[in-house]
């Protein structure tokens, strides 16, 4: 059965005729070719998909493409400022809180999530939210740090100096 | 120049942090078809039929190939790298590897039919029309029980018994001997647990056939694109490396698990071939656990001789390793040279014998994974070390310090064939001593026993063999390959500076490192400086990255190259400034009449190669443009020291980490912060086998339970610490850069001192051993086997 579905993605119109079963993620990477956001996994532990669902972190594995109707969705693509990285990006670079890269879209969607909610997470906190994200190379050492760099920048106070 | 040694941002991060990067699955070629594989549900069953009739009926399907097809066109196996002979001079039994099954399947997931539709949907839809009728049979999975008579055969006219070979190293009499009169034997059984390597990335690959160029090309998850060219054109599909192309784009993790040649790689190429169109291909989760190449599976006895002095005098180990149904590109060096030459450790044992006996099994196929033998080796070693100190009732690292190759002893032979070019062991083991206030733990073990928790500390120093490797060395031992690498320094026209590497980055961050090598080798500055890899229609023959290679192998190339293109653009400058060659300097990007202010840049010598006016044409060739191929001469030595601190709540096993600490001796660090990262990956993963990671198949069914992040426990967050990091340099010394690699070290010492501290935290118990992964359960179990004796004392 296919549906046409409409949704606003990085604050544009989008709209695509899916099958029933076509996930958000499938939509939005083979449909309408935002490759940034990926899949890992296909028991919705991984968290490479996460994007924003009218501001919530979603995995966009969890989610019927048919469900986004009418949804707004920011993906990676839609975090940096044009060519200006986000402060969220920034700090990950800054970090070096990713390596493979794999990771690294649903780990900032997530950290802004996270953020949103806690803008001065510490160490366990940012621990404990990231468990629905799986990353292999980096070890999370340097993602906590990244986290509690770019959530200090996103609130205007001085780079924090390190692990709590 | 500054450029090394410093903590350079990477250049790569941004594509990545946006979303840009392109890795395989990234990738939609015109005309697109999709393929679904079809996969054993069995663990060993013979193949009566394949009906196929409803399938290829179905919506947008294509074509659908079995094993016959591929037969019938007289498609090869999927070849092994390493020769590996017995102890009796026989070569190892080597069955064949089917790109699809032969008739007969030999584990769950190996690959029977595969469909190509028009969409995954409808490919995967068709899959569930094909019958295949299947004769179940006995299957084995464990090693030690594949090895014992009378076991289910993988190969029984193939490899008898099920051995693949049975293969030893170093002196048996003298170790015999050094047993026989030893003042005290230290014996320990253990077990190094089969892991999922797990990149974050599965697998993927797209394959595509041009009818006008006759070319066909491979986009692939690969650690290395040339090794895939040579093994699928000249093994498999026999198609020649001039009309193949392999490209290894983005790739997203590896370690270890993307080196290898697989079937789908195979499959894919070919079809789009038959199918005249490009063929897509990615794997679900589930099928990277069932088809990924897996890591470790050692079943090992030990022992441990020490004389009256408390010095080691001999060590003899026996293991059995599983190479699952069939053998992976490099599986059967791993057990053998990887592991079996790296039994000294860091210890002067004067006497040491090692026995391998590699085993078919009804599994996926086993292969390198992060460390590759070198985990395991140091896992029994330091293991043993510590079981003995137990014993003797000494310190775990004053034993350690005893028996320590000490500073002066450098070049070290040991006695299972490496020469150690340089260390500090002594130092390196004192930092990391003191950066855990080793000394301050008893006072942290009593507190948390206040607090009814069990406390515990661990130490593993390690070494590994990296930077592989000496072509004449390892091709001596049965290695099918060179193991060099190659790098083109390309100065263009106007100064700007192309680099081809045939090492290839999935994480380690190369395009920065390698820029830095290269800002300080020839006085430019990075952003001039572009690093290609992961395409054999760009780059020179590579041998790709495995083993902590990539800089101590291909940066040594790297620096070849600069060398000749610093000795040409010499001579260039000599004739433009009029001078004698002999005088002129280079340095910081110019070359300089010596005493002088006359000079030329880089840029302008290059801008006269490539317009070559007035040049030397008599005495050289227009162009700066220059290729090494750099063979190391002996592997490079890393080593460490790491410290675990955990606690375990008695009542219900479950364990914290409190505390990591890692000192490491890498040689000359180029980028701090990216070696940081990579012993940050490195412990994540060591501290995942120990306490959280086991791939566990059934033993009657040879199912694979742990099919699924439901049931595969990846290292989360929240299980791990911090890391106190430090290194301690002694320089490489056969290498141009002094580096000796860092990619897999805390692969390596971490299984081991996290086991150790486990170990120490239950001595109170008689606890000797606890065998990895130290789940909540497993402790709460081994603490309550235990109470009853302590009771009694």
């Amino acid at each position: 059965m296919q549906k046409t579905v409409s949704l606003t993605v990085n604050g544009k119109p989008a709209s695509a005729t899916v099958e029933g079963r076509t996930l958000l993620v499938q939509l939005l990477r083979e449909t309408l070719g935002l490759t940034g956001t990926h899949v890992g996994c296909d028991t919705s532990q991984c968290g490479a998909c996460v994007v924003h669902v009218d501001g919530e972190a979603v995995k966009s594995c969890t989610l019927l493409a048919v469900q986004a109707d009418g949804r707004d969705i920011r993906t990676i693509e839609g975090v940096a400022d044009g060519d200006e990285l986000h402060p969220m990006q920034e700090a990950f670079r800054d970090n070096h809180a990713l390596q493979c890269g794999f990771c690294t879209p649903g780990m900032i969607m997530s950290a802004l999530d996270l953020v949103k909610n806690n803008s001065d997470p510490s160490d366990h906190e940012i621990r404990e939210y990231l468990e629905g994200n799986f990353c292999r190379c980096t070890g999370y050492h340097n993602i906590v740090l990244a986290i509690k760099a770019g959530a200090a920048a996103m609130r205007g106070a001085p780079a924090p100096g390190g692990h709590d | 120049m500054a450029a090394i040694g410093t903590p350079v941002r990477r250049r790569e991060d941004y594509r990545f942090l946006t979303g840009q990067g392109t890795y395989t699955d990234d990738i939609n070629r015109p005309g697109q078809l999709y393929a679904y594989i079809l996969r054993s549900p069995h663990a060993h069953a013979r193949i009566n039929g394949i009906e196929t009739k409803a399938a290829a009926g179905a919506p947008g399907v294509v074509a659908i190939f079995t094993g016959a097809e591929m037969a019938a066109e007289g498609i090869g196996g999927l070849p092994c790298g390493w020769l590996i002979n017995s102890k009796d001079g026989s070569p190892m039994k080597e069955p064949p590897h089917p790109v699809l099954a032969d008739g007969r399947v030999r584990h769950v997931g190996d690959p029977v039919a595969v469909i190509i539709a028009d969409t995954l949907a409808n490919a995967r839809d068709a899959a569930e029309k094909i019958a295949v009728d299947y004769a179940i049979e006995p299957a084995v999975v464990d090693p030690a029980a594949a090895a014992k008579p009378g076991a289910p055969q993988v190969w029984p006219a193939e490899a008898p018994g099920n051995v693949c070979y049975d293969w030893s190293l170093g002196d048996l009499a003298a170790t015999d001997a050094a047993i026989a009169k030893a003042a005290r034997i230290v014996k320990l059984d253990l077990v190094n647990n089969r892991l999922i390597p797990n990149a974050m990335e599965p697998r993927a690959a797209i394959g595509e056939f041009d009818r006008a160029t006759g070319e066909h090309t491979l986009f692939t998850t690969s650690q290395n694109p040339h090794v895939i060219r040579l093994l699928m054109g000249a093994f498999v599909l026999h198609i020649p490396e001039s009309k193949l192309r392999v490209v290894a784009p983005d790739v997203g993790g590896g370690f270890g698990s993307k080196i290898y040649h697989y079937a789908e790689e195979a499959i894919v190429t070919w079809a789009a071939g038959k199918v005249r169109k490009p063929v897509k291909w990615t794997a679900e989760r589930s099928e990277s656990f069932m088809s990924d190449a897996h890591g470790r599976d050692h079943v090992t006895h030990v022992e441990l001789a020490l004389d009256a002095d408390n010095k080691f005098t001999g060590l003899k180990v026996s293991t059995v390793a599983n190479m699952g149904a069939y053998l992976s590109t490099f599986a059967t060096c791993i057990p053998t040279y990887l592991y079996g030459t790296l039994l000294a450790g860091t210890y002067t044992t004067p006497a040491i014998y090692v026995e391998t006996k590699a085993v078919f099994t009804h599994t996926v196929p086993v292969d390198a994974y992060r460390g590759a033998g070198r985990p395991e080796a140091t896992f029994l070693l330091e293991r043993i070390v510590d079981l003995a100190a137990d014993e003797l009732g000494m310190d775990p690292a004053e034993l350690r310090r005893k028996n320590f190759i000490p500073q002066n002893g450098f070049p070290y032979q040991t006695p299972v064939a490496l020469q150690y070019d340089s260390g500090d062991y002594q130092t390196t083991l004192a930092t990391a001593m003191e950066a855990a206030d080793y000394a301050g733990f008893e006072t942290r073990r009593s507190e948390a026993a206040a607090r009814g928790k069990l406390r515990g500390i661990g130490i593993a120093t390690y070494i590994e063999a990296c930077g592989i490797a000496p072509s004449a060395v390892v091709g001596s031992l049965g290695a099918r390959a060179g193991l060099f690498e190659s790098a083109e320094v390309r100065v263009h026209p106007t100064g700007s500076i192309t680099v081809l590497t045939g090492s290839h980055s999935h994480g380690q961050g190369h395009e920065t490192t390698f820029s830095q090598l290269v800002a300080d080798g020839l006085g430019v500055p990075i952003e001039s400086i572009e690093i290609v890899h992961g395409d054999t229609n760009k780059i020179p023959y590579g041998m790709g990255t495995y083993g902590s290679r990539s800089l101590a192998v291909g940066g040594s190339a790297i620096v070849k190259a600069m060398d000749k293109v610093v000795a040409k653009g010499r001579k260039i400058a000599a004739h433009l400034l009029e001078a004698a060659e002999a005088d002129i300097e280079f340095k910081d990007g110019a070359f300089t009449v010596a005493g002088t202010d006359r000079s030329k840049s880089l840029a302008e010598v290059a801008l006269t190669a490539y317009v070559p006016h007035n040049f030397p044409h008599d005495e050289l060739e227009p162009g700066l443009d220059e290729t090494a191929f750099y063979d190391p001469k002996n592997f490079t030595y890393p080593s460490g020291a790491h410290i675990a601190e955990i606690e375990i709540d008695p009542d219900t096993g479950h364990l914290i980490v409190c505390s990591f600490t890692a000192s490491d001796d890498f040689g000359r660090i180029i980028n701090p912060m990216i070696v940081a990262g990579q012993v940050h990956g490195g412990l994540a993963q060591g501290i995942g086998q120990a306490l959280l990671e086991g791939c566990v198949y059934d033993k009657s069914t040879g199912q694979l339970l742990t099919g699924s992040y439901n049931d595969y426990a990846m290292p989360r967050a929240d299980d791990l610490p911090s890391f106190a990091l430090s290194t301690n340099v002694t320089l490489c010394t056969h290498n141009p850069l002094g580096v000796k690699g860092c990619g897999e070290a805390g692969a390596i010492g971490a299984p081991a001192a996290l086991t150790n501290a486990i170990v120490d935290a239950l001595k109170a118990y008689g606890v000797r051993h606890v065998e990895m992964p130290a789940t909540p359960e497993r402790l709460w179990r081994v603490i309550h086997q235990h109470r009853p004796a302590q009771a009694a004392e």
